[in-house]
Parts: C-alpha cells; sequence; structure tokens
C-alpha cells in the first residue's frame, strides 16, 4: 500500500535514478526485482545447460516409451495388469497402490494418534506414561527404519506357507479362515453367486449407493430427533432406527445378489482364494501408522491443552461427565488447532509410502520410478512424472483438507 | 527418497551444472589426475565382488578393475570400488561416477545402443537358473506353476521370468529385491519359495549359505546371460583400454603367459612374436593405446590371467565350484576367444 501511494505522490517529477537505492521508498522494491532477475537467469543457465548437455550426450527428452509393453510383473495390482500392458499402465497399478497404502495409512495412523492424544492426558499415571513412551519412541526412530524391522520380523516370525502343509501341520489357520504366513495374510473374500448380478464392480457400486441411501435416511431421522428434541426437550431414541437403515436394506441386497465367501485354502505353493493382504503391505502400512499416529497424538495433545480449563469445568458444571465433555466440548474446539497440522502428516505419509520398495513393495516410485525407469533408462521422464504426481496428490490432499478444516473453523459472525 | 530416483536427481542437476569444458578432459587424463580408478561393483556377491574381512575387495569381477587400474596407473590396488545395485549401477556409470562397470552385467541391445553404453567383451557366459530348497520337492522351472520368486529388480532377470512363465502359462508373484544379500534372506526365511538370478550368481550365493546340500538348481537355465564389463559411449580410448585389457587376460592364458612365468616371459623377446607383442618386447602396442610398453604385462600380474582369476575366485576348486563350461578357451571347446593381439 506504502509503495502504491508514493507511486502518485506529486514529487514524482523529481525522481533519480539513485533513489532506486538511496530512497526507502524503492529500494526493497529495487533489491526484489534484482533478485527475481538472479533466479530467472539462473534457472535459464541451469535449464539450458541440461538441454544442451543432453543433446550432446544423444539423450533427448521424450515420454514414447510410457505406451511400450513394461515386461516386468507386480504382484500386488488392483486393476487388470501383465507384463505385455504398458508402462504407463505399470504407473497406474503403482499409483494406485500408493494411493491405497496412504489412504490406509492416514485412517489409521488418525486413531492411533488420537487415542494416544488423549489417554496421554489421562489421570492414570501408567496410561499417560505408557503413552508418552510410544510417542518418544516412535517418532524419534526413522520410519524406514520401522517398516523395515516390521517387515523382518514378520518374515521372520510368521510361518510360511509350507508349514501349513502335512498331517500334523507345524501351523494352522485361525478359524479355518485366516491364514497368517510370512507372505502375507489372508482372509476370506466376498463374491456373488447370483447369476443376476455378474459383475462384481458394479456389484460393489450398488452397495455403495444403498449405504449412501442409508446414510442419507440416518440423518434424516436424526434431523427429525432434534427437531423434537427442540420442542419437547426430550430426544426420543432412534438407535433401533438408525441401525435398522443401515443393516436392513444392504442386508437384503447382499442376499439378493448371492453374497458367499471364498475361504482361503492353501493349493500348491501358496494360499489360493480369498483376498490377500501382503507382508509389504502391511509393513508399510502399520510402519506408517505408528510413527505417523505418534506425532498426531502430539497434535491432539497440543490441541486439547490448548482449550482452556474453564471449559471443562464449566461443562462439569452443567453437570457432563468427563467422556461427553472431551467428545461434546473439548475435541471439536480442539479441532481447530489439530487440522491444520494434520494437514502436513497426511502429506508426509503420501510422500513417506515412496520408501515402499525398502519391503518390495509396488508402489509408484517402485514402478514408474524403479524398474521402468531403469529398464528404459528415462531417468528424467520418469523423475519428472514422478514429481507431477506426487506434487498433484499432495495439492489435492491440501485442498480437501483445507475445506474441512473451513468447515470445523470457529464461524465468527 | 529411494536411491535412484535420488540417482536420477543427481544425473539431472550434474549434467545441468557441468558445463560442457569438463567433458573434454577424457576418462583416461581424469583417473590419472585422480591416481584412481573408480570401480563399480556389486554389493556383495562372493566369488564375483565382495569385501574381505579387512575391507578387501576380492573377486572375478573386482579382478577386471584390478587389471585395469595395474594398466593404466601401475598399481592394481589403485581402485576405489563403488558398490551398485541392480538399479544404481547405469545412472552411477552414466553421470560419471565410476569409470567402469563391472557387476555381472548382461550385454543386450537396449542397454548398449538405447542407455548408450558400450560393453567391451564378455567375462562369463551366464544364463538364468532358479535355486528352490531340495524339500520342496521340485524338479523342473516347469513345477514352479503358482510359486513366490524372489528377483533383483532392475535386472535383466526380471524379464526373462515375466517371458518364461507366460511362455508356460504359468502364474507367480514376484517379491523384488534390491540387493543380493536381502534376497537371500528373504529365500531362507521362506518368504519366496524360489530364488532366481543368473546361474553364477546363484551358485555364489548358495555357496555362502550353511547348509548349501539342502538347495538345489533346477535344470532349465532360460537366458542368455553374457556378462561383461561396460564403459560409457562417447570415450573410445577408454574403452579400448577396458577391452583390451579384459583380452590380454584371455589370450595370456591362450598363449600360456601366467602370472608364475610372466616375469620370466616379459624380460626379453622370446620365441612367439604374439606373446612378445602382447608383453611389449616387440611392437608399439601399448603406444597405440596410449599407455607404456608394460600395460599388458602389469594386467595380467595383477591377479594372473583369465584363467587363474577364474580358477581362484569361483573355479571349481572353490566353494562355488564353477564348471569352466562355456567360458573354457576356444581351443578347449569353450567360446572364450581374445581377436589377435598384432
Ligand atoms: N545379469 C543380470 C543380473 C545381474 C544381477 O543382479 N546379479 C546379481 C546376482 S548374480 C548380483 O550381482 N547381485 C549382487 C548385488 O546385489 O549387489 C543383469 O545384468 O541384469
Amino acid at each position: 500500500m506504502y509503495h502504491m501511494t508514493s507511486m502518485t505522490d506529486p514529487h514524482r517529477g523529481q525522481f533519480r535514478l539513485s533513489m532506486l537505492f538511496n530512497d526507502t521508498r524503492y529500494r526493497s522494491l529495487t533489491y526484489q526485482a534484482i533478485a527475481a532477475i538472479v533466479l530467472a537467469l539462473a534457472i535459464w543457465y541451469l535449464g539450458n545447460n541440461l538441454l544442451q548437455n543432453l543433446r550432446t550426450a544423444g539423450l533427448n527428452i521424450s515420454f514414447g516409451f510410457l505406451g511400450d509393453p513394461a515386461g516386468y510383473d507386480i504382484s500386488q495390482r488392483l486393476v487388470e495388469y501383465d507384463s505385455q500392458s504398458s508402462h504407463s499402465r505399470a504407473a497406474i497399478v503403482g499409483i494406485l497402490n500408493t494411493l491405497l497404502v496412504s489412504f490406509l495409512a492416514c485412517v489409521t495412523a488418525t486413531i492411533f494418534g488420537v487415542v494416544a492424544g488423549v489417554l496421554r492426558l489421562s489421570n492414570n499415571w501408567l496410561v499417560s506414561k505408557l503413552m508418552s513412551v510410544y510417542v518418544e519412541i516412535f517418532r524419534n526412530i526413522p520410519v524406514l527404519i520401522w517398516i523395515i524391522i516390521i517387515f523382518t520380523i514378520m518374515t521372520a516370525v510368521m510361518p510360511a506357507p509350507r508349514a501349513f502343509r502335512g498331517d500334523t501341520p507345524e501351523a494352522t489357520m485361525l478359524l479355518d479362515m485366516f491364514a497368517f504366513t510370512n507372505r502375507g495374510v489372508y482372509t476370506p473374500g466376498p463374491y456373488f453367486t447370483s447369476p443376476f448380478f455378474a459383475n462384481p464392480f458394479l456389484n460393489w457400486v450398488l452397495v455403495l449407493a444403498v449405504l449412501a441411501g442409508s446414510l442419507f435416511a440416518t440423518r434424516r431421522v436424526a434431523h427429525w430427533a432434534t427437531g423434537v428434541q427442540e420442542q419437547s426437550g426430550v430426544r426420543p431414541t432412534t438407535w433401533y432406527f438408525t441401525l435398522g437403515l443401515w443393516v436392513v436394506p444392504v442386508g437384503l441386497l447382499l442376499l439378493v445378489m448371492g453374497l458367499a465367501w471364498e475361504i482361503p485354502e492353501l493349493k500348491g505353493f501358496n494360499f489360493k482364494g480369498g483376498i490377500k493382504v501382503g507382508g509389504a503391505l502391511i509393513a508399510l502400512w502399520f510402519a506408517l501408522s505408528i510413527y505417523t499416529g505418534a506425532f498426531i497424538a502430539e497434535n491432539v495433545r497440543a490441541g486439547i491443552q490448548a482449550i482452556s480449563k474453564g471449559q471443562t469445568e464449566a461443562a462439569g458444571a452443567l453437570g457432563l461427565r468427563p467422556r461427553r465433555t472431551m467428545n461434546l466440548v473439548v475435541l471439536p474446539q480442539a479441532l481447530r488447532v489439530i487440522i491444520p497440522p494434520l494437514i502436513s502428516h497426511y502429506l508426509n505419509i503420501t510422500k513417506n509410502s515412496s520408501l515402499a520398495i525398502a519391503v518390495g513393495y509396488a508402489d509408484v516410485t517402485a514402478t514408474l520410478g524403479g524398474i521402468t525407469l531403469n529398464q528404459t533408462g528415462r531417468a528424467i521422464e520418469c523423475v519428472l512424472l514422478l514429481m507431477a504426481f506426487y506434487l498433484t496428490i499432495s495439492l489435492l490432499i491440501s485442498v480437501g483438507m483445507n475445506f474441512y478444516n473451513k468447515s470445523v473453523k470457529l464461524k465468527e459472525r | 527418497m529411494k536411491k535412484s530416483a535420488f540417482l536420477g536427481a543427481l544425473t539431472v542437476a550434474s549434467i545441468a551444472a557441468s558445463a560442457a569444458v569438463a567433458q573434454d578432459a577424457s576418462t583416461v587424463d581424469q583417473i590419472k589426475e585422480r591416481g584412481k580408478l573408480n570401480c563399480g561393483v556389486t554389493t556383495g556377491l562372493v566369488g564375483f565382488a565382495a569385501p574381505d574381512a579387512n575391507g578387501q575387495w576380492n573377486g572375478f569381477d573386482v579382478g577386471v578393475c584390478r587389471a585395469v587400474a595395474a594398466a593404466v596407473l601401475g598399481d592394481a590396488n589403485a581402485v576405489e570400488f563403488v558398490p551398485t545395485t541392480g538399479k544404481t549401477r547405469f545412472t552411477a556409470l552414466a553421470s560419471g561416477e565410476i569409470d567402469m562397470l563391472a557387476r555381472n552385467t548382461t550385454w543386450t541391445f537396449s542397454r548398449d545402443v538405447d542407455l548408450k553404453f558400450e560393453f567391451v567383451g564378455v567375462n562369463y557366459y551366464d544364463g538364468q537358473g532358479f535355486m528352490v530348497a531340495k524339500d520342496l520337492g521340485a524338479t523342473s522351472a516347469k513345477e514352479l506353476d503358482g510359486a513366490t520368486v524372489c528377483i533383483q529388480t532392475g535386472t535383466t532377470t526380471e524379464l526373462n521370468l515375466a517371458d518364461f512363465f507366460r511362455a508356460n502359462d504359468m502364474s507367480y508373484e514376484p517379491v523384488p529385491i534390491e540387493t543380493n544379500a536381502e534376497a537371500q534372506q528373504q529365500y531362507l526365511a521362506g518368504a519366496c519359495d524360489v530364488y532366481t538370478t543368473d546361474a553364477s550368481g546363484l551358485a555364489a550365493t548358495r555357496a555362502t549359505f550353511e547348509d548349501p546340500s539342502a538347495h538345489v538348481l533346477l535344470p532349465e537355465i532360460i537366458s542368455k546371460e553374457p556378462l561383461g564389463p561396460l564403459v560409457r559411449h562417447g570415450d573410445n580410448e577408454w574403452g579400448d583400454i577396458v577391452r583390451w585389457t579384459l583380452n590380454a587376460l584371455i589370450a595370456a592364458e591362450e598363449l600360456g603367459v601366467t602370472s608364475a612365468n610372466i616375469g620370466e616371459l616379459g624380460a626379453s623377446a622370446g620365441a612367439n612374436p604374439e606373446i612378445n607383442r602382447l608383453l611389449g618386447t616387440e611392437g608399439t602396442l601399448g603406444e597405440m593405446l596410449g599407455l607404456d610398453a608394460e600395460w599388458a604385462k602389469r594386467a595380467i600380474m595383477a591377479g594372473g590371467n583369465y584363467g587363474e582369476l577364474f580358477a581362484k575366485n569361483i573355479g571349481e576348486d572353490t566353494p562355488i565350484a564353477l564348471a569352466r563350461g562355456l567360458n573354457a578357451q576356444w581351443t578347449e571347446g569353450g567360446l572364450l576367444y581374445a581377436p589377435p593381439f598384432r
């Protein structure tokens, strides 16, 4: 503002060049302009050099390789993929794997963090000390080490599939349904038997749609209950209603579609059937969760402590029990303090998931930035694409979380 | 971030920052000025390249590095060994971090042409094999349907494996791993049923097991893996030095020049003119390479001729116990055939 006004200063006619450096009105602008020019020149110099040297080395930047067959296999693939698929398809498989482990880790890290953060403030000495130990141990050791430790322990301690074989096997399945092996956990997997519902993907979309309907209906019920409460002062009991709305429609749908469970079974070298949660995924997911959970716990604690004691005391005076005070009074206000740093923890989880290759998890850094980069030698292209991917994802997470932050912020009227 | 992406970024940065002048100094001059040869090797594969208890690197590939260092610098110990994984090796070479790579690396079309490297020859003719625990009862790779397979990433191995299972209509679960040591650990823990890599590498790995006899190599060899040292495109003089050092080791065996008799044979010109030219008692081959007359003599003295290197590091009297097979001299029915020294 200051400079704007100085521009329209009537004394402008007396402007001399030396004023660019001597006059405080212009000096900072001059320096900023010089810095910007130097920066632009430096970037231009490096960029130009890069292109020049690439050209003399006979290398050119081209993304054509993305259409060529990748030639390698990936064990965890959420979309169809085989070794004849293209490098871009391999990158997509990697991206989905990155998103999967990041999403899972964000959810569990938040749960760990909130529980540990709240318990750390517990009046119970043992519980609060245990939580301090958790926080201090996990956030002070690099996450890569946690990933490797967990993976190594898993492969060393859990039985290999071959231990489940024979008349008196060394290992047995839990409830005859779950197999815990050093290659991962095998659980029963749902599938649909009705001939009228042959497309599994559409079936799941249908299930989600029905659940969304239930959500809408339960909201209406809650709204109605609030209305009644405001008029009469008594909130009608609605839990059986809500429960029914959640369970009955989706239950009926699944019944009609003929839901059945496929139990994993040892066939040949490995368990077949059901769902496999790979050891690498588990190790990565768990390590990212407990590591980041420790940081989130500290945020949660800070957020809670930021709410003045008076609030708790006032809630107590109104007769609220401590549990309800926490849920209804303290946490909603603490969220304002907790959420901004939470965004950066989610970003960290997503970026740290690129350590996946340490345990052979096929995330995008391992496929596009690893095997594809290596087999094609297209280092610059692959790294550029990787940077673009992580940047996009990080920005999307930021935008989404900022949006949420706005919605929980104190509304000042 | 991961190492290879980091190295990738580093290449970008170094290519960006190095002005064109810096590239004019030839590789040999740089090595001489530095007083050391930077040689890329494995992170540790006993028999091929691994540090011993004193930190001294030993092995068949290491032998090639030492021979080159002896030829160029006159000192077989003037080598800086740079451990590389299957994934980092090419970036290390392309960025100039190493002068040459001797790391069980297969000579393929795309590595030569597209990645712009120059393979100077073959020091081990190999093929990809499979290792399984004996109690698994498998006798053929065709029985591996559904198996979990440990592979090193960034290798030809993972591509051959995909082709092999596809061609035989079998499925498998790949477990990608960065180094041989990790693969070994995963395999022994039973996290994978099968370990696949170059057959020589399997033999070398198995030799370090507590009980090697509990593991078998399946009979199928599913690929051709000519392993050899390589350099960057663009400095042919340097490529020639590495190529002819390797050839000197091979020719020395064919001509019967060993570390035991080389002192005598190299002292003065003898009856065999090719030996004379090789050892510099006749002709000017060394000068043509830009080195002195005794370059090849020093290279052979560094660790012996090809046959001696083989016998000492991976041969039948070592725990790795590899037969010469394809790697015998052409005169013995093998594929080793050094072009004439003239
Ligand atoms: N020849 C193949 C595979 C080379 C390879 O990775 N070999 C393994 C085992 S033979 C190795 O040298 N590993 C040593 C290490 O992990 O550093 C290639 O060039 O891609």
